[in-house]
This record gives C-alpha cells, sequence and structure tokens, in this order.
C-alpha cells in the first residue's frame, strides 16, 4: 500500500442518508475476479440513467464534482455488505476519503487496508460540510485533522495501528507473518482444538 | 464478570491489544466462497504463500451459483461469463491450495451460513469468520462470528488470524413469549426498526431473555443473522441444551469422549449475572405482530397492520418515492409481483416448512411468480422428503437447486425494475435484488401469504 498522508481537495457532497454497499457498487459486478477497474461502478446506478446515460441529478455528475477526491456523505455511510470492492471501486473513481458522522465498521475496516480515509465528524461540522459542496479542505492523516476553509481545525477518530499503516504504507499481512511464532504457541498450547 | 462475547474474545487472544497495535485473534473456522476470496488467493500467489490451516477452511459456492432446476449438476447453466469464471477460479483456487471444496453436485453444498451449522462445523466458543457480513448468523450457537473484508480474508488463508480491536458489547433483552404467527424473522425486523441500522455499530450484541431461550436453532440463526442489519458485525445467543442437542451427532461436531469434554467447555459460555455491557435494550416479544419493510433499509420497519410512518427528511421522502409506498397507509394495500423464500436468513428446513403450512389449499395468486429456494441441498432432500416441494409446485410456485438466489440477484435471479417483491432475505437495499426492483422484507408466512393474496398481506388471515 502507497502511505498516505495528506489529502488536499475540494468535496463531492451526496447527502443521502444511509448509502449502502449496494449503493456504492451493486452485486452484479462482483463477480470479477480482480480489484482494478472497479471505478467505472462505483454508484453505478445513481450515476447511470437506465439507459446507460449519465445522471444529470446525480451530485458526482456535476462538473464540479470532477476531480474531487473528498466525498462528503450523508449520516451512516457504507452500511451492509462486507464487499471490498466497495472501497476499491472509490479509490478507482478517484476518492481518497469519505466524511460523514458515522460510517459503518466493516466498510471502515475495509477502506484503512486500501488507503481510503473514513473521517467521522460531529453533526455541526457535517451539517456546515453538507451545507457547502466543493469547499476545499484537508486532511492531515498523520495529526488526525481536518483543515476547514477558515483555517478551523477538527479532529477525527482514527486507531493508532491503522493510522501508522496508513502514514507509512505498512502492509498488515506483513505485520501478522512476524507473529508466526506467537501463533503457532497459541496452535500449540491451547487447551482445546477446533 | 465476563459476558459471554468476552469469554470467546479472552479465549482466542494470540496477542492482546495495547494502545499502539490491535489484538491478534486466532480463528477457529474460516469459510470461503467463490465472490469475496479470489483477489486473496491471488495475494497469497504473489508472496509464495500457503494456506496455514485448511483443515480449519470451509469452502463452498453459493453467491454466483445458478438455482434452476437440474437432472444432472453437469447441465447448470451459469448466468454469465464472468460468473462462470468466478465458479472456475474458485475450483482452481482450492485444489492448488489443497483446500477441500463442497462444489457443485455435492451433497452438502450450499449458502455458506447453513451448512457450517448443519454440518456441525459451527460450535459453541469458535472464533469463525468469513468474507460475507452475514456471518453473524453462526453467533445463534455462542460462536463469535463476523463478516470480513478480502484483504482480511487472505489474513486468515496465510495466518489463521486477524488483527482486531475489541468491540464493545450491547445487550437486546427480549421478555416474553412471541404470539402464535409472529416468527423469529418479525422480532428481528422489530429489533432493527428499534435501534436503526447503525444502533449496533462497534458492537456486538448478545440476545437475552425468555423469548430467546424458547426459539429453536434455526429461529435463533435468522435472529443472528441480521445483526448486522443493525450494524453490529455480530451477534451472539448464550448455547444451552437447545443448541446441544442441535449439534449432536453432526459430522463435524465433537463426537463420543470429545462430545462430553465439549460440552463440559459450552456450558460455561454464558454471560455470567454480574457481567456489565457498555449499552442494553429492551423490547417485549407478546407485543409484536407480523413486521414488514417500507423503505429501502431494513430499519425502516413497520407492522403489518400498521400505517407506513411519515417523514419529513430527504433521506426518508427518496426511500418512499422509490418504493412508490405512501404515508397514513398500511403496507398490506401494495399489489406484489414476486415473492422470494429463501436466503441465509430464511432458507432453512423450518422456514419452507412455515411458507408450505400458508400455502397448502391455496393457490399463487395470478400475475404474481413465486421462487422457493432452500438453502441447501440438505434442505432441498430434507423438504423435499416431507413432501414439502409438492405443496410448493401444487401451489404453483418454482422449488429451485439451493443458492443466494434473488437475495442478491448475482446468479439470474432478479426481480425486474419497478416490480414489488416481498422476500424473505435480509436487505431491501435500492437495486438489492435487481436494477429498479422494489423489496419489502418479511417472514416466510409472511411471504408466502402475500403470494397468495397477491399483496402484502398478514399470514394470521390464512391460517
Amino acid at each position: 500500500m502507497k502511505p498516505v498522508k495528506r489529502i488536499v481537495s475540494r468535496t463531492a457532497v451526496l447527502a443521502t442518508k444511509d448509502i449502502d454497499t449496494d449503493q456504492i457498487i451493486p452485486a452484479r459486478f462482483l463477480t470479477t475476479t480482480s480489484r482494478e477497474g472497479l471505478g467505472k461502478h462505483a454508484f453505478h446506478d445513481l450515476r447511470y440513467d437506465d439507459d446507460g446515460g449519465l445522471n444529470e441529478e446525480f451530485p458526482l455528475n456535476s462538473p464540479d464534482a470532477k476531480g474531487c477526491r473528498i466525498l462528503v456523505a450523508g449520516n451512516n455511510f457504507g452500511c451492509g455488505s462486507s464487499r471490498e470492492h466497495a472501497p476499491w471501486a472509490l479509490l478507482d473513481y478517484g476518492l481518497a476519503a469519505v466524511i460523514s458522522t458515522e460510517i459503518a465498521d466493516i466498510f471502515r475496516n475495509n477502506s484503512l487496508k486500501n488507503g481510503l480515509v473514513p473521517v467521522v465528524v460531529d453533526s455541526q461540522t457535517h451539517d456546515w460540510l453538507l451545507g457547502n459542496p466543493g469547499v476545499e479542505l484537508e486532511i492531515d492523516v498523520d495529526t488526525a485533522t481536518l483543515r476547514l476553509p477558515d483555517d478551523t481545525v477538527v479532529n477525527f477518530p482514527i486507531d493508532a495501528f491503522a493510522k501508522y499503516c496508513l502514514v507509512e504504507g505498512i502492509d498488515q499481512l506483513g505485520f501478522l507473518q512476524q507473529q508466526q511464532e506467537r501463533i503457532r504457541d497459541f496452535e500449540e498450547t491451547r487447551t482445546w482444538k477446533p | 464478570m465476563s459476558t459471554l462475547f468476552e469469554k470467546v474474545w479472552s479465549d482466542h487472544l494470540v496477542v492482546e491489544e495495547t494502545a499502539d497495535t490491535p489484538a491478534v485473534l486466532y480463528i477457529d473456522l474460516h469459510i470461503i466462497h467463490e465472490v469475496t476470496t479470489p483477489q486473496a488467493f491471488t495475494v497469497l500467489r504473489e508472496r509464495g504463500l500457503e494456506v496455514r490451516r485448511p483443515d480449519l477452511t470451509l469452502a463452498t459456492m453459493d453467491h454466483s451459483t445458478p438455482t434452476t432446476p437440474v437432472s444432472s449438476f453437469k447441465d447448470l447453466a451459469v448466468v454469465g461469463e464472468s460468473a462462470a469464471r468466478q465458479i472456475r477460479q474458485m475450483e482452481q483456487n482450492c485444489s492448488d491450495f489443497g483446500v477441500d471444496l463442497i462444489g457443485f453436485g455435492h451433497e452438502n453444498r450450499g449458502i455458506v451460513h447453513v451448512i457450517g451449522p448443519e454440518l456441525g462445523a459451527t460450535q459453541p466458543g469458535k472464533t469463525i469468520v468469513c468474507g460475507d457480513s452475514h456471518s453473524s448468523t453462526h453467533g445463534a450457537f455462542g460462536a463469535l462470528a463476523f463478516g470480513i473484508g478480502t484483504t482480511e480474508v487472505g489474513h486468515v488463508l496465510a495466518t489463521q488470524c486477524l488483527l482486531q480491536r475489541k468491540p464493545k458489547t450491547l445487550a437486546i433483552n427480549v421478555d416474553g413469549r412471541l404470539p402464535d404467527g409472529v416468527s423469529a424473522k418479525d422480532l428481528i425486523l422489530a429489533v432493527i426498526g428499534k435501534i436503526g441500522v447503525d444502533g449496533g455499530t462497534g458492537h456486538v450484541i448478545e440476545y437475552r431473555g425468555e423469548a430467546i431461550s424458547a426459539l429453536d436453532m434455526e429461529s435463533r440463526m435468522t435472529v443472528c443473522n441480521m445483526s448486522i442489519e443493525g450494524g453490529a458485525r455480530a451477534g451472539m445467543i448464550a448455547p444451552d441444551d437447545t443448541t446441544f442437542e442441535y449439534l449432536h451427532r453432526r459430522p463435524r461436531a465433537p463426537q463420543e469422549e470429545d462430545w462430553d469434554a465439549a460440552l463440559r467447555r459450552w456450558r460455561e459460555l454464558r454471560s455470567d449475572d454480574d457481567a456489565r455491557f457498555d449499552a442494553s435494550v429492551s423490547l417485549d416479544a407478546s407485543a409484536l405482530q407480523p413486521m414488514v419493510t417500507f423503505g429501502t433499509n431494513p430499519g425502516m420497519v413497520v407492522g403489518i397492520n400498521d400505517p407506513v410512518p411519515s417523514g419529513s427528511d430527504a433521506s426518508f421522502r427518496k426511500a418512499l418515492s422509490y418504493m412508490q409506498v405512501e404515508s397514513g397507509k398500511p403496507m398490506t394495500e401494495n399489489p406484489v409481483d414476486v415473492v422470494f423464500v429463501g436466503s441465509c436468513t430464511n432458507g432453512r428446513l423450518s422456514d419452507i416448512e412455515e411458507a408450505a403450512r400458508v400455502l397448502e389449499g391455496h393457490k399463487v395468486a395470478e400475475g404474481v411468480r413465486m421462487l422457493v429456494v432452500p438453502g441447501s441441498q440438505q434442505v432441498k432432500e430434507q423438504a423435499e422428503a416431507r413432501g414439502l416441494h409438492s405443496i410448493i409446485t401444487g401451489a404453483g410456485a418454482e422449488w429451485r437447486e439451493a443458492g443466494c438466489s434473488m437475495c442478491i440477484g448475482m446468479n439470474g435471479d432478479t426481480v425486474p425494475s419497478g416490480k414489488l417483491s416481498v422476500s424473505t432475505s435480509n436487505r431491501n437495499f435500492e437495486g438489492r435484488q435487481g436494477i429498479g426492483a422494489r423489496t419489502v422484507l418479511a417472514s416466510p408466512a409472511t411471504a408466502a401469504a402475500s403470494a397468495v393474496r397477491g399483496h402484502v398481506a398478514d399470514p394470521r388471515t390464512l391460517v
């Protein structure tokens, strides 16, 4: 994983609450055996009309949203399935961070393992961001802060280990493999065997 | 003074968590399927790694597999080249890495969360994961079971461990007894309606109380299955004699003297009387009625005879507009196009029986398509041995091979755009059952009654 330290971008806003993983990438696109190239399916059924044309009412299709790397989403983003195709699709689409008041557990875990930064903010900050699409924000992963256009700095929670892995570009499988000896000890000494 | 969750958690700590590093948690059972594993096996190949414990890995195919009835599994036509490729890839991966695959034509094939318990591989006190969010199902046995992403599937394949932060605990106490005609599905829909789709985020639920103890194992699985729909990754129920009786003599359960030892250990798996939960919620089962969803997430729930609530925020209005449902009117006023009975939530023998009981002596209404898809080939065989398939096909419904089918619509079983489906599955998200499909979640009895009436219907009016 490439290190993710700092993200500076204008925001795109998708104010709908409870955007689930089926909205992020519909299940019919999960028959792939690759993790590449899923950006074209991101928000597919919201992004396109039934005839395959761009849905002009979808906020991310507006010219202002082009190139935005920070998505501000309604309350509780990413609920539903465990499909890692969701963050893979969003990253390939060009996003680097998602801001909401709550981010579902599995989606958050999957995002952190791929370098998509989940940012949970208080409802006051969230309301302001929802109401002001296109503002430029700076996310500093190392200090776990979000800088607003008026230079207000908002802290966001992030697990210390996940942050370390993001900033250093550390691969968690490598870390787990270093525990092999302790895993072997556990298997040998536990009082019952599965 | 520990909760059930804490007992299972601490029994699997290879390395304790610190402020800087998460815990290393040992996994006793890893269930894998064709959709969320190909990229994980690719990582193993790239790094020259092996599957550490093929003996603790249970592999099958369920998500993108066809369910059309066939005389021989050689005839199964997989829908779409990419699904076919994914299925071949699964066969190749299992063969290359020495993992036994319960593949096509195998008598034990079925939905991951149906076959784990059915084979007795799901047991109290185990840690169980799968690249599928409904892994919470296995918590019905007092296991700690949760869904993981593909990167984590790779972690478990390679090391049999996961890096995890300890979640919080949420007690859901359900007192009283469920009234006649009200099922476990109605109960869990009511719970999600109460806590909301994010009410359990960051928590492991323990379902407790008289109503929970009274449930049989298949009903407990239905309850735990939908924990994720309330935002909780896992839901657990303390194992008891009902659990042990279910598991006794199942092929992968401990046998003979191992069984006695397991039983002694399993009887300790309950929250201590003085255990503390981080949060708790209470519900009275005796006040419940059949429940259905009216919106586009499983928290938008209403009693079958109650009016759909009103709401002013944009997301609520968008959901009602998508569903073409009106506030103030009961869901029973909505005509039905498709009925689906099946899935890891309600695809077990008792669910098929519940639907058949309602269908018996009736016909599926004109213009309604009803699909009944057993959760596993074992369920199919048992249902057929009881003659349930004859009741189902006699009523005009389709009787299929096992798989996830119309719950997720990856295998060609989909609901056409704009059509209303009453489904015993777990998600009514926009487009979940097909582009533009409108899904109403319900129990098998409510689904069957809706098929007969041709509109969303209270099953108590039929039996």
